[in-house]
């Protein structure tokens, strides 16, 4: 099965994961350590992120390190946070104008 | 006015849906008027510095809204909403859609289904809008369309000035 990033992201762990490793490479231990839950889990999100090619890995010695892929995850980036801002900019419109229809109820 | 309101933006691929929550300084009757009302409406849909302009409008199941967004310049982006179901205050669903200024709706582009649905949150408001595609790539070629034309860009252009005025 072709896994696709918006499947990626949409799960919070990894999510997380991808906040950690965006600073640096890290270990599957390491990563399991920063979170509550089994190490076979964390292999599971890595696996994911890995098919989707949002993370790679890197042999170091006998350690496997896991990084980001920059340029993939900016590519959901820019056309999500293109909607958001629509969004966004349409809920501070609706802000004030709440705002302004509530003095004059008053 | 800066505040720390709810807001959520999330995108689920695998159920082709984006899930918008926000939470508003306001009651929720006040809230449902701005999202149901056209006089209202007109002042808030489209994001600056783009403007709502309302052809038609009927608030009603079965009834629809046929807009604009207008760019300054000029430029028209026409859309059209079909209500569906409506439980005032709790929530309506409708569908959109792209259409012209006749209001004949464009075929070849995606339609979405709005699930939008209004609780309270003490004395705040809390709006949960779902919109669902038919696939995730509907909403990819929606998004592609507006960068073409040269909505999104508007904003990045207004980001943009908002730096500058902040320095």
């Amino acid at each position: 099965m072709r896994r696709d990033i918006f499947q990626a992201v949409a799960d919070p762990t990894r999510r997380a994961i991808i906040a950690l490793i965006a600073l640096q490479a890290m270990t599957p231990n390491a990563i399991a350590e920063h979170f509550d839950t089994t190490r076979q889990a964390i292999s599971k999100h890595l696996k994911v992120l890995t098919e989707c090619e949002l993370v790679k890995q890197e042999h170091q010695g006998r350690e496997i390190y896991y990084q980001l892929e920059i340029d993939k995850m900016k590519e959901i980036d820019k056309w999500l946070e293109q909607f958001r801002k629509i969004w966004e900019t349409r809920f501070l419109q609706l802000d004030n104008l709440l705002a302004t229809l509530k003095k004059q109820q008053k | 006015m800066k505040n720390n309101l709810h807001f959520d933006f999330i995108a689920d691929k695998e159920k082709n849906t984006l899930t918008i929550r926000r939470e508003f300084l306001a009651d929720r009757q006040l809230v449902w008027d701005c999202y149901t009302r056209q006089e209202l409406l007109d002042q808030w849909f489209a994001p600056a510095p783009l403007t709502t302009k309302t052809k038609s409008m009927d608030f009603s199941e079965g009834g629809h809204w046929h807009y604009a967004m207008v760019e300054p310049n000029g430029t028209e982006y026409w859309g059209w909403t079909d209500y569906l179901k409506i439980k005032p205050i709790d929530y309506y669903t409708s569908l959109d859609a792209f259409c012209n200024a006749d209001g004949e709706i464009n075929k070849d582009l995606p339609r979405a289904e709005w699930l939008v649905t209004f609780t309270d949150k003490g004395e705040n408001a809390l709006v949960e809008t779902i919109v669902t595609y038919k696939s995730l790539s509907d909403l990819e070629t929606v998004i592609q369309m507006g960068m073409e034309q040269g909505m999104m860009a508007t904003l990045e252009k207004l980001d943009q000035l908002l730096l500058t005025l902040k320095k």
